[in-house]
């Protein structure tokens, strides 16, 4: 599944952006060096058909239902995994850009979710471990269906630890994590299953366009733990780096300091209070400004401090006249603009 | 077939959007990218309970279709399409999360809470990201994204893709007409020809794919991807910027309708 | 006529494990003539293109263009000479906006904006579709595909133009606009097709092949009427050559 703008912090999505960003040079760099430009091509089109046939409804026997295609197995298998990587990461782009499918904040997690395991480590670990002595279409069978399962169950954890990263939902992480791997086990295979089919078919009859990718230098595994370390240096450095940035600004991090601390956000809160402590000493005229308390601002800010903790009611409960104010002042500058352009189309 | 079909249609449409000629449409891809990206990150950054402070956000997308001049109807339609998705976790929040809050009079789960600002989160990042696109077009787009360094051949393999997925959703459509009309009252493809259906397909883009490469390089194509020259950022696309990161700055640090609804229970009392 | 343009010297060509395709083809075009060549299925048509494009390398025997045999050091120069139309413009149209596809050739030869900005508006206007110059190509039909195509190899302005069943999935009255196209262009042509009566509007002279040979070569109008020999290739006497169907009165050629 594709992770959501709305459910991820900007920590985790701008960790992920610079992680995914980092696999997709060094692939980049792969395919510039190793394989014949004829490839560049070859991945945009297969791009297209993996989009397409993303919609073709497989039924699944003894079911009544039927399930899809996701891709990231196949391409790995048909055009290597530094070129399946990229095709899955443009076909990622174009899915998020034009179809809400994802975001581009969160861009960066679905590419290192249905690309990096797929074609990083299911198809050189797995894979090619099952077909390294030659194929014949039972290994086919067995490899593909292995690899798709372990692919997408380690996606799918990590669509788990970056929504719980997140903070975005209250799902705890037992319970996330027990509803989405078994779907994505059911999904592995049904995956798993389309994806030997394919490849089986293939081998029969195109035999040579398996074995143009097989021939392709197949990845030494020092490169690969290489760029793994690397990997987890960088994510350290970019996310450590990203947590110490919004520290300041209350975000993200939220998260993790409410559930310890059982206190966040108040620094927003309380520059809020600062303002309209401002304002108020400034415009005498507006006595209080809160429903419960009266009296000093700082008396306030002690109180509203103390109740922070269930939760951040002060910005909840007093914003929903406001909220309406807004939402009836952007209709009404909406109705403005609209005014505004028909008469200047009827004076054109 | 109808997921086809809508698919086909909607990128068609964006694809017509992009080439309108709106004030919008004229600012620079550039700015118009990382305006989206500001925006995208100031949204997802507000807190989880935080519902107030989200909706001045809302007059940005209000403002693009205004003046971009875009059907409201087929854009929100695809958010439709998207949202369950996103609500089938937010759901969740108000199961897990049932400490009341007290909201004027009125006790409320504060899991309903926080679905509500995931719910208008999923609102305002999906529309943003579809009006860069109806507003830039994909042309554009690959123009900043030359400008921000992106390598040339990951810029031309997205060409690409976007190109070729009209003319495969085509060929998936005839496919599969064929095969339901020998196969009535299937409920998709059946399980003996997985195989060769995607297969024949994965064959044929193959060979278009060879095809497609040796037209390329009858016309000098070696591997580089050459774009046109990039458009300059003018003064103008600059203040368009400017304007909406203060706008967007000012909206994250104070939460305004707070500040009106203060000011506005104030003059009652 | 002018000089030797293309010199087709010996040509021999076998796919990797296959029959062999091309069987000892030698032929000359010399420059400003328009050549049609026909053939059934399978004839050889597509890979003699081929062959004169550089996409494949004979076994033996050479192609020369302007005196000069194409080899991988000359080929891109060569090509700048050669524009070849492929029979299927979904294949040559690449790009997301005809403008792009236009200007693709010419970028890639180095030249600067403003002139590859003139030479695409040229292009379009000589196969008259400059108003489709921002559309997108699955925005067109078939004809205004055909011609956007015809355009991306123009673009590049080439002394030869070579084109693989451009009439084909065509309807009536833009194939129509195509031959009138055609028979604008100053150009030397090579024309590959089924479609005889195509032929016999654009081309002069015709070779016809079978089984990787050449079994003809000459006046179009002679060749095609020539019943005996269309029949043996798996072709037919054009319809527009045949006798009246309804009574039977012979045409005047």
């Amino acid at each position: 599944m594709h992770m959501a703008d709305a459910l991820i912090s900007p920590i985790v999505g701008g960790t992920m952006l610079a992680t995914s960003g980092g696999i997709t040079a060094y692939s980049i760099k792969k395919v510039q060096n190793v394989i014949d430009e004829k490839k560049i091509p070859l991945m945009g089109v297969m791009g297209a058909f993996v989009f397409a046939a993303q919609m073709i409804n497989f039924s699944i026997p003894g079911t009544g239902s039927s399930g899809h295609l996701g891709g990231g197995m196949l391409l790995a298998i048909l055009l290597g995994p530094h070129a399946g990587f990229l095709t899955m990461a443009s076909i990622l782009l174009i899915q998020a850009l034009f179809f809400g499918d994802g975001g581009l904040l969160a861009y960066g997690c679905n590419v290192f979710n249905l690309g990096f395991y797929t074609c990083f480590l299911a198809y050189p670990y797995i894979y090619k471990w099952f077909t390294r002595k030659g194929i014949n279409s039972k290994k086919i069978f067995v490899a593909s269906l292995i690899s798709s399962v372990i692919g997408l169950q380690l996606g799918s954890l990590s669509v788990v630890i970056e929504t719980l990263l997140s903070g975005k939902t209250e799902l705890p992480f037992g319970t996330f994590f027990l509803l989405m791997q078994p779907i994505h086990l059911a999904i592995g295979i049904v995956e798993g299953l389309v994806t030997a089919a394919v490849v089986t078919f293939i081998w029969k009859y195109r035999p040579e366009i398996l074995e143009r990718t097989a021939k392709g230098k197949a990845l030494a595994s020092t490169t690969i733990s290489k760029v793994i370390i690397a990997l987890l240096v960088a994510v350290v450095i970019v996310g450590g780096f990203f947590s110490w940035f919004a520290s300041s600004s209350p975000d993200g991090l939220e998260w993790s300091m409410e559930k310890t601390a059982g206190t966040s956000e108040l620094e927003t809160s309380s520059e809020i209070h600062e303002i309209l402590a401002n304002v108020q000493s400034r415009t005498a005229f507006l006595p209080d400004y809160d429903f419960k308390t009266n009296g000093e601002n700082e008396e306030q800010d002690m109180k509203s401090e103390d109740k922070w903790p269930s939760v951040n009611s002060g910005t909840t409960t007093s914003g929903i006249v406001g909220g309406l104010l807004t939402i009836v002042l952007i209709g009404a500058t909406g109705y403005i603009i609209n005014l505004i352009k028909r008469r200047r189309r009827k004076i054109s | 077939m109808s997921t086809l079909k809508n698919s086909l249609y909607h990128l068609r449409l964006l694809d017509d959007l992009g080439k309108h000629n709106s004030f919008i449409h004229k600012v620079h891809p550039l700015i118009k990218l990382i305006t989206t990206v500001f925006y995208l990150a100031v949204v997802i950054s507000f807190e989880r309970y935080d519902v107030s402070g989200l909706l001045p956000l809302i007059f940005y997308p209000m403002f693009i279709f205004l003046l971009g001049e875009l059907p409201i109807t087929p854009i929100l339609k695809r958010l439709l399409i998207v949202a369950p998705l996103i609500i089938g976790i937010g759901i969740m929040n108000p199961l897990f999360d049932n400490s009341k809050v007290l909201i004027g009079n009125i006790y409320i789960s504060r899991g309903w809470i926080t679905f509500l600002s995931i719910l208008i989160k999923c609102g305002l990042t999906v529309t943003a990201s579809i009006l860069l696109v109806a507003t830039t077009g994909i042309n554009r787009i690959a123009e900043a994204l030359r400008m921000l360094k992106v390598p040339k051949i990951f810029v031309l393999q997205l060409l690409l893709t976007y190109r070729y997925f009209s003319v495969l959703i085509e060929e998936v459509s005839i496919m599969i007409r064929a095969y339901s009309l020998r196969a009535p009252g299937q409920k998709g493809i059946h399980r003996s020809v997985w195989g060769s259906f995607t297969g024949i397909l994965i064959i044929r883009t193959f060979d278009r794919a060879q095809r497609v490469y040796q037209s390329m390089n009858l016309r000098g194509f070696r591997g580089e991807y050459i774009n046109g020259y990039n458009s300059k950022i003018t003064f103008k696309d600059f203040l368009y910027l400017m304007m909406w990161c203060f706008f967007f700055t000012i909206v994250r640090i104070y939460n305004i309708p707070l500040i009106i609804d203060r000011i506005f229970t104030g003059v009652i009392n | 006529m002018g000089n030797n343009k293309l010199i087709i010297k010996k040509l021999h060509f076998t796919y990797p494990g296959e029959h062999i395709a091309i069987k000892d083809i030698s032929f000359v075009i010399s420059e400003g003539e328009s050549v049609g060549i026909i053939g059934a299925n399978g004839a050889g048509k597509s890979t003699l293109l081929m062959l004169i494009m550089g996409i494949l390398f004979p076994n033996t025997g050479e192609v020369l263009v302007d005196n000069r045999s194409i080899n991988k050091k000359n080929l891109s120069k060569i090509r700048q000479q050669l524009g070849m139309v492929f029979q299927n413009p979904d294949d040559q149209l690449f790009m997301t906006s005809v403008y792009e596809d236009v200007a693709f050739g010419p970028r890639n030869y180095g030249l600067d904006e403003v002139e590859v900005e003139n030479r695409v508006e040229k292009a379009l206007a000589m196969v008259g579709i400059s108003h489709l110059k921002d559309r997108s190509p699955f925005k067109l039909s078939g004809g205004e595909k055909r011609s956007a195509a015809i355009a991306s190899v123009l673009s590049m302005e080439p002394e030869v133009l070579i084109m693989d069943e451009p009439t084909s999935a065509l309807d009536p009255k833009s194939r129509r606009k195509l031959i009138q196209l055609l028979n604008r262009f100053k150009h030397t042509k090579i024309i590959t097709s089924h479609d005889l009566d195509m032929v016999l509007d654009t081309c002069k002279r015709t070779i016809v092949i079978k089984g990787g040979r050449i079994v003809a070569d000459g006046n179009t109008k002679e060749i095609l009427t020539n019943d005996e020999l269309l029949d043996n290739c798996g072709l037919e006497v054009p319809l527009s050559l045949q006798n009246c169907p309804v009574c039977g009165t012979k045409k005047e050629i």
